[in-house]
C-alpha cells in the first residue's frame, strides 16, 4: 500500500517529495479533465434517461428507470410506487392509470381490488438503469440513416478527391523545376488567405451556376480545394531525396508511375496524417452545407441535429441521443490515432 | 458477393486500378514527348488548380463584381449596378461608437459583438492555453493523456460542443440545480443578453483551448534546457526565470498564437450560431452571422450587401493573415 501511494505520488528527479507547485499542478490539470469531460460524460448520462428523468428537477446524475411488475390480466408491465402517506402508507401499489390528481391503483398481490390514491401520497420506486429508447426511437423518427449516409458520403469523398488533388499538386510544386512555380506558389499562399467564410455568397453563385444546389457534390467539390493540405505533403515530399526519381527515369518510367508508384508510397505518412484531419474537418463541416443543402433530404448529421434544436420546443430526448451519435465516430477515431492527429494539427496550423 | 478477378479484393482492386492507371499516365506521357519533362509539372497541378480557380479565384473576383450590384436578383447580368450604395449604407453613421445611429445598425452591431468578442476570447485563450502549456511542461505523469485531455474538444463539431453546453445551461439545467441546491437564484443563462455573450466566449475557448495549448507547449519544449539549467546556476528564482527566461524566448511562438488566435476568432460563426443563434435580440450576433444572414438567411436575400460586409471582413482579415507571416518568419527567423 504504502508502495502504491509512493508510486503514485512519485515526480521524475525530486527525490518523491511533492511541493505546493505539484498539487496547484494536479490540481488544475484535474479540474482541466473534469470541465472537459463533465459535459460529454453528463450529456451521455442524459441520453439514456426516458422522457420523465430528463425533465426531472434537480435532476440525478445516473439515469434512473421506474421499476415495474406483471401483473395477472395486464397485458403491460405496471410502474411501481410506494405509498408514503395517506389511508394506504406504506405500501407498493402498481398504477392502473391516472385520472387528474387521482391514481387508480392495484396491490399486486391482490390484484382484483381497485385503490384510489391521491397523487401526491405516492412516490416512484426508480432504480439506476440505462433506458435506450431514445436511441431506438431516434432512428425510428428520423431518417438518421439517410443522415448518417450524407454525412459520411460528404467526407469520404472529399477526402478522397483533396488527396489526390492536393498529391498531385504537392508533388509538382516539390520535385520540378518549371517556370512559374513560384508564382503557383504564391497562389496557394493567397488561397491560404482568403478564408471559404468571406466568400459565402459568390462560392455559391459558383455552385448554383453548376446546378449543384440542394446537392451532396455541390459540398463535396468545393471543400476538396484545401491549400492546407498542398503545403502538408510538399513539405513532406521534400525530404524525398530527387536521386530515386532520377533513378526512375533512367528505367524509362513515365512521370506518372514515379508518382503513383513511388512518391505516393513514400509519402503515405503525410497522406495518412492528412486523411485523418480531413475526415475529421469534413464531418464536422457546418457552413458551408447550411448553405448549399436546403432540403431536409440532403441534411447532414449537423444540419439535422441544427434543425431539430431550432425548433421552438426542442426535444431533449431525441436531441442528446443523436447528439451523442455524432460525436461518437469521432471520439473513437480520436481515441486510437489521437498521437497522429496531435502532431498533425500542430504541424499544418489548424485548417 | 463473388470476387470475378483473382478472388480477392486486393486482387480485383488491381484488375480495376491497372488499366485506369494506364489511362490516365496518356496525359503526362504526352505532354512530356512534345513539352518536355519539366512542364510535365502542369498536368499534375491542373486538377488543384481548376478547383482553386473555380472555387476561389471566380468567386473572389465575383465578391467584388456583386459588391457593387443591388436587388434580389441571383445572375449577375440581372442586377442592378448600384456603384458604391452598399458600402455606403454599410459604413454611414452619425456616431460611430453607437449602432443604433447607423444606417446598418445590425451590421455595426455584430462588428462591435465582434471586435469585443475577439478580444475576450484570444485573451482568455491565450492566457489558459499558456498556463496549461506551462504545466504540461513540468514533470508531469501521464503527460500524454492530458494533453489529449485537453485537445479532445478541438475534435468535436461546433453543433455538438453547442448542443452539450445548451444542455447543460437550460433553465432546468444541471448547472441551475447546482445553483439551486447551493441556495442560489437559478439563472435563465442564454436569455441574459450579457450572459449569453460570456457564455459564447466561454464555448469558444473550451472548445479551442487545446489547440493553442498544444503549440505553445511545442514552443515550450524548444527553449533549450541548459538555459534553465544556467539559472538554476544563477540560484534565479522560479518567477525571474520565468519571466526573464521563458516569456522572452516563447514571445515568437506567442506571437503566432495571438495572431492565429485572432484570424480563427472573427471567423467564428458555427460554435455561437448552433448556441445562441446570435440571441437574445443581436446580443451574440457575430460579423459571419450577419454576412450568413443577410445573403441568405431570408427574403429578401441582399447578396450585393452580403458581397460588400464580405470584403470589409476580409480586409480586416488579410491584415490580420499578413501578421501571421509576419509572426512565422519572426518564429522562423528568431
Amino acid at each position: 500500500m504504502a508502495n502504491a501511494i509512493a508510486f503514485l505520488t512519485r515526480t521524475r528527479g525530486r527525490n518523491g517529495r511533492w511541493d505546493w507547485t505539484d498539487w496547484v499542478s494536479y490540481g488544475y490539470l484535474m479540474f482541466g479533465v473534469f470541465i472537459i469531460f463533465g459535459p460529454i460524460l453528463w450529456l451521455m448520462m442524459s441520453s439514456f434517461k426516458t422522457e420523465a428523468d430528463i425533465y426531472r428537477y434537480p435532476p440525478k446524475f445516473l439515469p434512473h428507470v421506474q421499476e415495474t411488475v406483471m401483473v395477472d390480466g395486464y397485458d403491460d408491465p405496471l410502474p411501481l410506487y410506494s405509498i408514503v402517506s395517506g389511508e394506504h402508507k406504506g405500501r407498493t401499489l402498481a398504477q392502473l392509470r391516472r385520472v387528474g390528481l387521482v391514481a387508480q391503483m392495484i396491490d399486486p398481490r391482490n390484484p382484483d381490488e381497485r385503490l384510489k390514491v391521491n397523487i401526491s401520497d405516492r412516490e416512484a420506486i426508480e432504480s439506476v438503469g440505462f433506458a435506450f429508447g431514445n436511441y431506438t426511437e431516434v432512428f425510428e423518427r428520423f431518417t438518421l440513416l439517410r443522415y448518417f449516409y450524407n454525412s459520411t458520403f460528404i467526407t469520404l469523398v472529399t477526402t478522397a478527391i483533396a488527396l489526390i488533388a492536393n498529391s498531385m499538386a504537392a508533388f509538382a510544386l516539390s520535385k520540378y523545376q518549371f517556370r512559374g512555380r513560384t508564382a503557383i506558389l504564391m497562389v496557394v499562399i493567397g488561397t491560404l488567405m482568403i478564408p471559404q467564410t468571406v466568400v459565402l455568397v459568390p462560392l455559391f453563385m459558383v455552385v448554383r451556376e453548376l446546378g449543384l444546389v440542394n446537392n451532396l457534390w455541390g459540398v463535396i467539390i468545393p471543400s476538396a480545394a484545401t491549400p492546407t493540405g498542398v503545403f502538408l505533403l510538399r513539405q513532406y515530399m521534400l525530404t524525398i531525396p530527387d536521386e530515386i526519381l532520377d533513378a526512375a527515369r533512367m528505367d524509362k518510367a513515365s512521370e506518372w508511375k514515379i508518382f503513383w508508384r513511388i512518391i505516393l508510397p513514400l509519402s503515405a505518412p503525410a497522406i495518412a496524417v492528412l486523411a485523418i484531419l480531413s475526415i475529421i474537418w469534413r464531418w464536422n463541416d457546418f457552413l458551408w452545407p447550411l448553405i448549399v443543402l436546403s432540403e431536409n433530404e440532403q441534411f447532414t448529421l449537423q444540419l439535422a441535429l441544427n434543425s431539430l434544436q431550432g425548433e421552438s420546443i426542442i426535444e431533449w430526448s431525441y436531441l442528446l441521443a443523436m447528439t451523442v451519435l455524432t460525436l461518437l465516430p469521432v471520439t473513437v477515431v480520436f481515441m486510437f490515432l489521437q498521437k497522429y492527429i496531435t502532431t498533425g494539427i500542430a504541424s499544418t496550423g489548424g485548417k | 458477393m463473388q470476387m470475378p478477378f483473382r478472388g480477392s479484393w486486393g486482387g480485383f482492386m488491381l484488375s480495376v486500378l491497372t488499366p485506369l492507371m494506364k489511362i490516365v499516365e496518356i496525359p503526362f506521357v504526352l505532354v512530356q514527348k512534345f513539352f518536355g519533362v519539366r512542364r510535365v509539372a502542369w498536368v499534375f497541378l491542373a486538377p488543384n488548380l481548376i478547383l482553386f480557380a473555380l472555387f476561389a479565384f471566380i468567386p473572389i473576383y465575383l465578391n467584388f463584381a456583386y459588391s457593387f450590384t443591388s436587388g434580389g436578383n441571383i445572375l449577375l447580368e440581372d442586377r442592378p449596378d448600384a456603384g458604391w450604395e452598399n458600402f455606403r449604407t454599410l459604413t454611414a453613421c452619425d456616431n460611430y461608437l453607437d449602432p443604433n445611429s447607423c444606417e446598418r445598425d445590425v451590421f455595426w452591431r455584430a462588428l462591435f459583438n465582434t471586435v469585443w468578442f475577439v478580444t475576450l476570447q484570444v485573451a482568455f485563450m491565450v492566457g489558459f492555453s499558456l498556463v496549461t502549456a506551462i504545466i504540461l511542461n513540468r514533470e508531469i505523469r501521464a503527460r500524454g493523456f492530458f494533453r489529449s485531455v485537453f485537445f479532445f474538444p478541438v475534435m468535436l463539431s461546433p453543433v455538438v460542443i453547442a448542443l452539450t453546453w445548451k444542455w447543460i445551461l437550460q433553465r432546468h439545467g444541471i448547472l441551475n440545480a447546482s445553483l439551486d441546491a447551493m441556495g442560489y437564484e437559478p439563472v435563465w443563462w442564454l436569455v441574459d443578453r450579457q450572459w449569453a455573450f460570456a457564455w459564447s466566449v466561454f464555448l469558444t475557448v473550451w472548445a479551442h483551448m487545446g489547440f493553442y495549448t498544444l503549440i505553445l507547449l511545442a514552443g515550450l519544449q524548444a527553449i533549450p534546457r541548459d538555459v534553465y539549467d544556467a539559472a538554476l546556476m544563477d540560484r534565479a528564482s522560479p518567477w525571474r526565470t520565468f519571466r526573464h527566461i521563458t516569456l522572452p524566448l516563447l514571445s515568437p511562438t506567442m506571437l503566432v498564437v495571438l495572431v492565429l488566435a485572432g484570424i480563427k476568432g472573427v471567423q467564428t460563426f458555427d460554435e455561437v450560431y448552433a448556441f445562441t443563434g446570435g440571441g437574445p435580440g443581436s446580443a451574440t450576433t457575430l460579423i459571419i452571422q450577419y454576412i450568413y444572414e443577410t445573403g441568405f438567411g431570408g427574403a429578401p436575400r441582399l447578396f450585393g450587401l452580403a458581397a460588400a460586409a464580405s470584403i470589409l471582413i476580409a480586409g480586416l482579415l488579410v491584415i490580420l493573415t499578413g501578421l501571421q507571416f509576419w509572426a512565422n518568419r519572426r518564429n522562423v527567423d528568431g
